[in-house]
């Protein structure tokens, strides 16, 4: 593969990235270390460093450490996201400090194009994406090299999000031909904070960099060199960057497929994925897996959650509010019914199921819909009795739980309403305090309305808010654990802080003992059983720190397999589809006494295909780890739009997301030296070739006289 | 910095060697395969030094900043050392050579003077051990960046260029008298030789401070530049002939004397 090799580069890193993801969704990635080689004698003795004889990179690069870029993100109209050209992006320096500033950038400043340094206060405030500094910059992007943003300690108290103000407006069940009235937001308007910047092209790199020592020498180099003294221009050389974010992707998804699929060479170069992941789903009775389509007397209720979430910049989507709440207090509520249901189990099977790829047009809820449809899943759409969707639930004190149905089945028939009745009963065993928003208000974004699309299938979307979201910071950088109030004293080790009880898991544990007892009523189990139905606030903490804060604690690592324990990480994963698979096996399944051999051939007596057994590491007992065996209903299931085995690359029913390709992401900063200075160097060097061809040439052609002695005849031969 | 700099620097450092190559060597296939062969003898000098380097790091204590020190002062008059044993050693070959040559050719004389073989195993020693020392820095010229973000002069570049000149052209002058005196068996200027390249590489200690290492070496460059002129037999008078073209008797002498 290609790779920037420099032959006389001997202590170049060079790494090659090479990432096929997005967001939170899968991701795979290696970087192969090419050259590391670092000879400390070059030529010692003409070594023009004196003692410290270093690489000449190293005197003149700066190569910054924590770089997260913008990247290009195609669907089947536009592109969308950030690049730069192949070699790199290079700009001088601009700390903007403030608005007025803008105009040295975009206009009076002598030495385009320039990096602009953003302090995010400038990057999230304003109140209309017109206005915004970064749209500003986008249209004077001749003059501008790239952007870097410095990622904040704290959120902004204005709010801030980067998502459309009307999340998959065109994925929902909403349509001008299922009611008009309600497409497109028209009722309401779910995320009026979103300024869609998300969802712009800028044709310069946009990093952003974590406040650290990056940041400090950028601004050093910025304050040493580009400062003029009292407003006059400043002097050469001048403090630069240069960003590299090359995306090979171009105009859309469709495009890009098909130059996949151009085999110039033996190893064919790909230039963008299809975002995909996988839905993680299981059931409190074992469902037969390997006949698909409809099960005769099997009556499912489905309690759903999202897992994604995004943000302007790649890799970073905590999503706390907007998916963590939801799953966790999913995940709590499958806790709380596995002795109920396993001890008296109630006619319906409960199926609790997690999608991926929820925020790019319903990926993962299209994708078991569609499988639904066409009888490639365990159960069809016949099969489904009703729908409870968790979404974002985080409570917070003298807030009500929404429970949200559709305007156009509740017009048909009234099924919806035993749904809601058994939340309400739910609700008034709990304590939560529940209401239904105005009847004519439609479903907000949720990953139900992609069952709605296919068939009337009764259900509700239970949220924390009445009509807009009260997520301030929806599908950003700033829906973190600190959104969410998941601090901890700061003298805390991260044991102490994993096991430290936190406030908001109370409202959450409500919320998920509420789901559980309303899924019990529903699948048709008795009320007398409702108060032994309770979920473990201690839990409800522990993930709130797993998924939100690190998930390198000790619960998780006894709960996955070794291969998965080196991925976790002393921060927030980006990848929750497995830890949520391994989880969601060991808080409903149980631990069954097989060898490991056994365990890994899906075996418990004799071959068992309906059931799910895991090998996990279990809890450290001094060096070595107890693994033991659990058997679940855990199952993955592909959660890659439909459009892609259907090779609709311009369908306009499921989602045509791809991510650009890329080679390497990487930022550095240097000096630059003046254009006077480099002319003067080029003109010496051509003065002195030719004034030596001039001298050789006459001392040539007159050596026999210059060198001759008369004792040595053979010189003459000059 | 960018393209116009590295060709800058290029110009600057291999310029006279280039015109010097073009004008005197380019022509003759004997000379340009001696040239080649006296870059070989300087490389496998380096081969040399460098391994004794290598071993000598691995072996010292590497957070002791004085042994490090100490260990480059170490390396840099080892390495000068070796290239002058190596130039001794390709002044023994090519006398061997030469007598053979005789032998072979058919012509009562010589077909290649000493004097001449000592200039072109000068230049082909000078052409390798500036594109050593500069090379590297040639490459990084071409990238956006200049030197100077640890607060280093911003003329690396091109006082390296300079530098990279005066050792080519002084590799050249150590040639012509090195050979010559070896011919003449003045053990006295052999030794000059040596101890001048080990002030010149000992000169580069002084950087960062470019005037003060570029200038003595410029210095030592015109002394020994006189030095090898009369040694390959030039004189003032000769000079001050060519200079008022008053050469044409001179030249037809010669011609009478073939």
């Amino acid at each position: 593969r290609d790779s920037p090799i420099d032959l006389y580069c001997y202590c170049g890193n060079s790494a090659l990235h090479n990432k096929i993801t997005s967001e939170s969704l899968y991701r795979e990635l290696w970087s192969i270390k090419v050259v590391d080689i670092c000879p400390n004698l070059n030529v010692v003795f003409f070594c023009f460093a004196g003692v410290n004889c270093n690489s000449v990179e190293k005197k003149i690069y700066v190569n910054l450490n924590y770089t997260i870029p913008c990247v290009r993100l195609l669907n089947a109209t536009h592109q969308i996201g950030c690049q730069s050209s192949l070699s790199g992006d290079v700009g001088v320096l601009h700390v903007l400090e403030s608005e007025e500033n803008l105009d040295w950038v975009l206009s009076s400043g002598q030495t385009p194009p320039y990096m602009v340094i953003l302090e995010s206060a400038l990057f999230t405030r304003y109140s209309d994406l017109k206005q915004s500094i970064m749209m500003k910059l986008k249209e004077g992007s001749s003059r501008v090299a790239g952007v870097v943003v410095v990622a904040p300690s704290t959120n902004p108290p204005e709010g801030f999000s980067p998502h459309h103000a009307c999340p998959n407006e065109n994925s929902g069940v909403y349509s001008d031909s299922y009611d008009p009235a309600l497409a497109h937001c028209n009722a309401t308007l779910w995320n009026p904070l979103g300024s869609g910047l998300s969802y712009e092209e800028f044709d310069f790199p946009i990093f952003s960099l974590k406040e650290d020592n990056d940041t400090q020498v950028i601004r050093q180099c910025y304050q040493e060199h580009n400062r003029g003294g009292n407003g006059s221009n400043p002097q050469y050389p001048l403090c630069a960057m240069q960003l590299f974010s090359h995306m090979s992707a171009v105009t859309d998804t469709a495009t890009c497929m098909r130059r996949n699929d151009i085999n110039f060479s033996l190893s064919p170069e790909m230039v963008c994925d299809p975002l995909g992941d996988y839905n993680v789903w299981a059931a409190t009775r074992p469902l037969n897996t390997t006949t698909k389509g409809h099960k005769m007397f099997e009556s499912v209720v489905i309690a759903a959650a999202r897992l994604d979430s995004r943000s302007f910049f790649f890799d970073v989507a905590p999503g706390a509010e907007s998916a963590a709440t939801g799953f966790i207090a999913l995940l709590a509520a499958a806790h709380a019914l596995r002795n109920v249901t396993q001890a008296a189990q109630p006619n319906r099977t409960i199926l609790y199921t997690f999608f991926q790829g929820e925020t790019f047009d319903y990926i993962g809820s299209s994708r078991m819909v569609y499988e639904m449809m066409n009888n490639q899943s365990v159960v069809d759409l016949d099969n489904i009795h009703s729908v409870l969707e968790v979404g974002q639930v985080g409570l917070r004190p003298d807030s009500k739980l929404w429970l949200h149905s559709d305007p156009v089945s509740r017009r048909n028939d009234s099924v919806n309403q035993e749904l809601v009745e058994n939340l309400r009963l739910a609700a008034g065993t709990t304590g939560v305090l529940v209401d239904e928003p105005s009847t004519s208000q439609p479903l907000p974004p949720s990953s139900f309305q992609r069952f709605l699309r296919a068939r009337p299938i009764p259900g509700v979307v239970i949220e924390n808010h009445d009509s807009r979201f009260s997520n301030r910071y929806y599908e950003s950088m700033f829906d973190n654990a600190e959104y969410l109030n998941v601090t901890y004293p700061p003298n805390l080790t991260p044991e102490e802080q994993f096991e430290q009880p936190l406030e908001i898991a109370k409202a959450l544990t409500e919320v998920a003992t509420t789901v559980a007892r309303a899924l019990y009523v529903q699948a048709g189990g008795s009320e007398s059983q409702l108060d032994s139905i309770n979920a473990d606030p201690q839990i409800v903490s522990q993930m709130l720190y797993g998924f939100l804060v690190r998930s390198n604690n000790s619960w998780f690592q006894q709960v996955v397999p070794s291969e998965l324990a080196s991925h976790l990480g002393e921060s927030q994963s980006s990848e929750p589809t497995l830890l949520v698979q391994y989880l969601l096996a060991n808080l409903t399944g149980s631990v069954v006494n097989v060898t490991q051999e056994d365990c890994q051939k899906q075996r418990e007596h004799e071959k068992d295909e309906d059931s799910n057994y895991m090998w996990v590491q279990g809890a450290a007992n001094g060096t070595v780890r107890e693994s033991f065996c659990v058997r679940s209903t855990v199952h993955l299931s592909k959660a890659l739009s439909p459009a892609f085995d259907l090779r609709e690359y311009t369908s306009q029913d499921y989602s045509t997301w791809t991510e650009s390709r890329w080679k390497s992401i990487k930022g550095r900063i240097f000096l630059v030296a003046s254009p006077d200075l480099e002319k003067l160097t080029l003109g010496v060097g051509v003065g002195v070739l030719l004034a030596s061809l001039f001298l050789t040439y006459i001392i040539s052609s007159k050596a026999d006289i210059l060198f001759s002695s008369g004792r040595e005849p053979a010189t003459a031969t000059y | 910095m960018t393209a116009a700099v590295f060709f800058g620097c290029t110009f600057i450092a291999f310029g006279p060697a280039i015109a010097l190559f073009l004008f005197t060597i380019a022509r003759e296939p004997l000379r340009v395969i001696f040239l080649i062969a006296g870059a070989f003898f300087w490389l496998v000098s380096l081969l040399l030094s460098s391994l004794v380097w290598f071993i000598s790091v691995q072996i010292s204590n590497k957070e002791s900043a004085a042994q490090q020190k100490g260990l480059l002062i170490f390396g840099v008059v080892l390495s000068v050392l070796l290239q002058e044993t190596f130039r001794f050693a390709y002044y023994k070959l090519l006398k061997k050579a030469n007598e053979g040559l005789l032998t072979l050719s058919q012509e009562e004389t010589m077909p290649i003077s000493i004097r001449q073989l000592a200039y072109v195993s000068g230049l082909g020693f000078g052409f390798m051990s500036g594109a050593f020392s500069v090379v590297n820095i040639l490459a990084d010229s071409v990238g956006p960046g200049t030197v100077g973000i640890h607060g280093d002069s911003q003329h690396y570049f091109l006082s390296s260029a300079f530098m990279t000149m005066a050792i080519i052209l002084l590799h050249m002058f150590w040639g012509v008298v090195f050979f010559d005196a070896c011919e003449k068996q003045r053990w006295w200027a052999v030794a000059a030789v040596v101890i001048s390249h080990l002030v010149v590489s000992c000169l580069t200690f002084q950087n960062p401070e470019y005037v003060a290492s570029l200038v003595p070496t410029y210095v030592i460059m015109f002394l020994m530049g006189v030095w090898a002129f009369y040694s390959a037999g030039g004189s003032l008078r000769n000079l001050k002939l060519c200079l008022t073209c008053k050469d044409k008797d001179f030249l037809l002498a010669n011609h009478r004397a073939r």
